[in-house]
């Protein structure tokens, strides 16, 4: 019988996400996730960052790459530090923006998300960013949005945090230079961690040697070898060997819903101290998406200690945010100049 | 009016027929099956020619969304879909506003059913009031209006003594009572099966035990009360064995699966494509090769498990769009096409759809026997045809084979003796 007819049920459908989050030249156009994206995208993100990266230590914090742009930052989940590093990167390439929170604002009278959209569109929005608690609403505004809209997901559920993950990975390239050697283990709640899935897709996509997952079993998804991970459920062991860290933040509501038994028994497990740090190699970077809770994820000495480069993180996410902008918005020429 | 169906290939497990037959039909009533009654002059003649002739087929889970949904669907939509596509009755779970739980909700609903015209409808009566899982609804009552069935789908939310106690008072009345296996805490959030797509798309999964700690615990009060207990829209491998179990220890459990779920896994859902969104989720391809085995062991029978839904239903972030597919239109080329692959015979096929539902129901319909209603459907199982908007009859165009080519089309349906469809 024609094979036509039923969908198919044999690969998985990730090519669809980068048929969506590129133009027909292959360029991007709306960064939704890191999953499906080539070595060659992610590089060249980084890559145009660094081109970014001195723009903060300007006299005029600015360049005029996307002057008369309008990029809306659409917020359906509260948040202050991505979206002021989001507002902070438009404004220093010259954009015009506008900060809405839709947690208080016209969504929760009942108005739709595609309303919403339709009305900023029709106010000649050049590019939205976005987030949302529920996974996949970046995408589903992306199959919605005019042609010349872009869309920049800022986090969606449990989902992806892209820019996150790259300025993660620019940050662990400007110190490590390659990733082809590196072992990196990530820490903590992988089940609700859009940050986490965001970088295993391009620490595998940038070639890593090895991408661990260290975690209990609570908070792991059902089926984390198929992410392309090695998952560890002890902190010594995972850490043997390894070259980078990320350790992920702990979210409260996870000890009332019977994931774990308390904050006290996980830092005792899966937090990371000085003592701990000693299983990795000598020279190992620890890295935290922030806000951190000190105490539950890591000791205060880790996080302020030589290995940390946490600070960094925040300021390399702004360069990170100004190239995705730039990018998606076609003006990358115009930046190099 | 005396009808003649002439030529066609006739498939009726019930009297084990399975061969090119005339079937003849007079006063709304089945009058024999390959010899011409004496003296039987007909009005009409189908020439059946190349086409299979089989009782019309009997769904056991559908939301019809009249009352209280009408943006929608409303009972004449879905009937006319329904009847076009081969189902000369369909049962209706109580999920509307106000809940089917009283008898005048279930005149209403037959009287709307009648004036339409179409497929007969069969209410399924709420088991507890407003499906809320803890006063008995009056099932007596129910049951005089015209319920052929109880049910608490589409939800699960009973606790087990309630539903013990529903169970035995059911079963006083001699009522079925139809489940949908589900257990609401362990499902909680979850929106598709707890595997690599939900791993991979960071949404909330749905355990397999979520499914099969409510069949365990169905079996175990269907035992101890000896009702007669259905569960509707079964999904996992793991199911399929309990099943198949509680079946060999001689408990009088039976089930369906939609017949959507012997086709599609969760790696449909793609990158979050709400059209996948559905309950039970879309899940393994072993769990699909299992229950295709079932259906061809006879371990359990097939539903459509139709949700029509609006446009704005679907569009929304996936986690927040309402679940479901509307699938009666497709259940008989899906049905064709395991045919087609030798997974399962005509007869077995047809024994899913239609005999086998109805002898669950207690209905004399889903045979060709002589003094049964002519409720029987024609089908030219070459005929292709492509899901579009201009031939699809339910009122919610919220399924997965838009655009997709099937195989196997209605040519005529009659219900009750009466040439309801005729392409």
């Amino acid at each position: 019988m024609s094979s036509s007819k039923q969908p198919a049920s044999t690969s998985f459908k990730a090519p669809d996400s980068s048929r969506l989050q590129l133009d027909e030249q292959g360029r991007l156009r709306h960064f939704l996730t890191t999953d499906g994206l080539s070595k060659d995208i992610l590089t060249e993100i980084m890559d145009v960052a660094e081109s970014f990266s001195s723009v903060g230590q300007q006299a005029v914090k600015k360049v005029p790459v996307l002057r008369g742009k309008t990029i809306v930052n659409l917020f359906f989940e509260n948040s202050t530090r991505t979206r002021t590093t989001f507002d902070l990167a438009a404004k220093r390439l010259s954009a015009d923006v506008i900060n809405l929170n839709i947690a208080t604002s016209a969504t929760s009278k009942g108005e739709s998300i595609l309303d919403t959209i339709r009305n900023l569109e029709a106010m000649q929005a050049d590019m939205f960013v976005v987030r949302h608690s529920a996974s996949g609403a970046a995408h589903f505004i992306a199959n919605n949005v005019e042609p010349h809209v872009s869309v920049i997901n800022a986090g969606d559920g449990s989902h992806a945090h892209p820019t996150q993950a790259m300025l993660d990975m620019f940050t662990i390239r400007r110190e490590k230079k390659v990733f082809s050697s590196l072992k990196v283990a990530i820490i903590g709640d992988i089940l609700h961690s859009r940050v986490a899935r965001s970088q295993i897709h391009a620490l595998n996509t940038l070639g890593a040697k090895e991408v661990r997952v260290i975690a209990p079993k609570t908070l792991l998804p059902s089926d984390t070898d198929s992410l392309g991970v090695h998952v560890y459920n002890d902190l010594a062991t995972g850490l043997d060997d390894v070259d980078v860290i990320i350790m992920l933040r702990l979210q409260r509501e996870r000890m009332g819903s019977a994931l774990l038994p308390s904050e006290h028994e996980y830092f005792e497990c899966f937090g990371l101290t000085e003592e701990k740090l000693a299983y990795a190699k000598p020279d190992v970077m620890v890295m935290h998406p922030g806000p951190i809770n000190r105490g539950v994820e890591m000791d205060a000495a880790v996080a302020d200690g030589p290995h940390s480069v946490i600070l960094q993180q925040v300021t390399n996410g702004i360069a990170i945010r100004m190239a995705v902008m730039t990018l998606a918005l076609g003006q990358a020429k115009g930046a190099e100049q | 009016m005396n009808i003649l169906i002439k030529n066609g290939h006739v498939i009726d497990p019930a009297n084990e027929y399975n061969d090119v037959l005339d079937v003849y039909i007079s006063n709304s009533k089945i009058q024999s099956v390959g010899k011409q009654p004496v003296g039987f002059d007909a009005q009409q003649t189908i020439d059946a020619t190349n086409q299979l002739v089989m009782p019309g087929f009997i769904d056991l889970n559908a939301s019809l969304r009249e009352p209280g949904y009408e943006h929608k669907a409303v009972i004449a939509s879905e009937t006319k879909a329904a009847v076009s596509a081969g189902y000369t009755s369909v049962c209706c779970l109580p999920d509307t506003q106000p809940v089917l739980d009283s008898a005048s909700v279930v005149q209403l609903i037959l009287d709307r059913a009648e004036s339409a015209d179409y497929s007969k409808v069969l209410p399924l009566g709420a088991l507890t009031v407003s499906l809320e899982g803890h006063t008995l609804s009056e099932m007596y009552a129910l049951k005089k209006a015209g319920c052929v069935a109880l049910s608490q789908a589409p939800n699960n939310n009973i606790n087990a003594q309630v539903l013990r106690r529903a169970l035995q008072y059911a079963s006083t009345h001699d009522l079925l009572v139809i489940l949908k296996p589900e257990d609401v805490l362990v499902k909680d959030a979850g929106c598709v099966h707890d595997g690599s797509v939900s791993s991979r798309l960071g949404l909330s999964g749905i355990p397999v035990a979520a499914e099969t700690i409510a069949i365990a615990q169905i079996i175990e009060l269907a035992e101890e009360t000896a009702a007669r207990v259905h569960l509707t829209g079964i999904s996992s491998a793991r199911a399929v064995s309990l099943l198949a179990r509680a079946q060999l220890n001689n408990v009088t459990i039976t089930a369906d699966v939609h017949a959507h779920q012997l086709h599609l896994t969760e790696l449909d859902v793609g990158t979050f494509d709400a059209n996948y969104h559905t309950s039970p989720p879309l899940r393994s391809a072993d769990d699909k090769d299992a229950l295709i085995a079932g259906v061809a062991k006879g371990v359990f029978v097939v539903s459509s498990g139709h949700q029509p839904h609006d446009v704005e239903a679907k569009q929304a972030p996936f986690p927040s769009t309402e679940p479901g597919i509307s699938s009666l239109e497709t259940v008989l080329p899906l049905m064709l096409e395991l045919v087609d692959d030798g997974l399962l015979s005509l007869s077995q096929m047809v024994n899913c759809l239609a005999y086998a539902p109805a002898q669950l129901l207690g209905l004399e319909t889903g045979c060709l026997s002589a003094q049964a209603p002519a409720d029987i459907c024609i089908v030219d199982p070459n005929k292709t045809w492509q899901v579009n908007a201009e031939n699809w009859l339910s009122r919610g165009m919220n399924t997965p084979y838009l655009g997709h080519q099937m195989k196997g089309k209605v040519t005529h349906t009659l219900v009750n003796g009466r040439i309801i469809v005729e392409k």
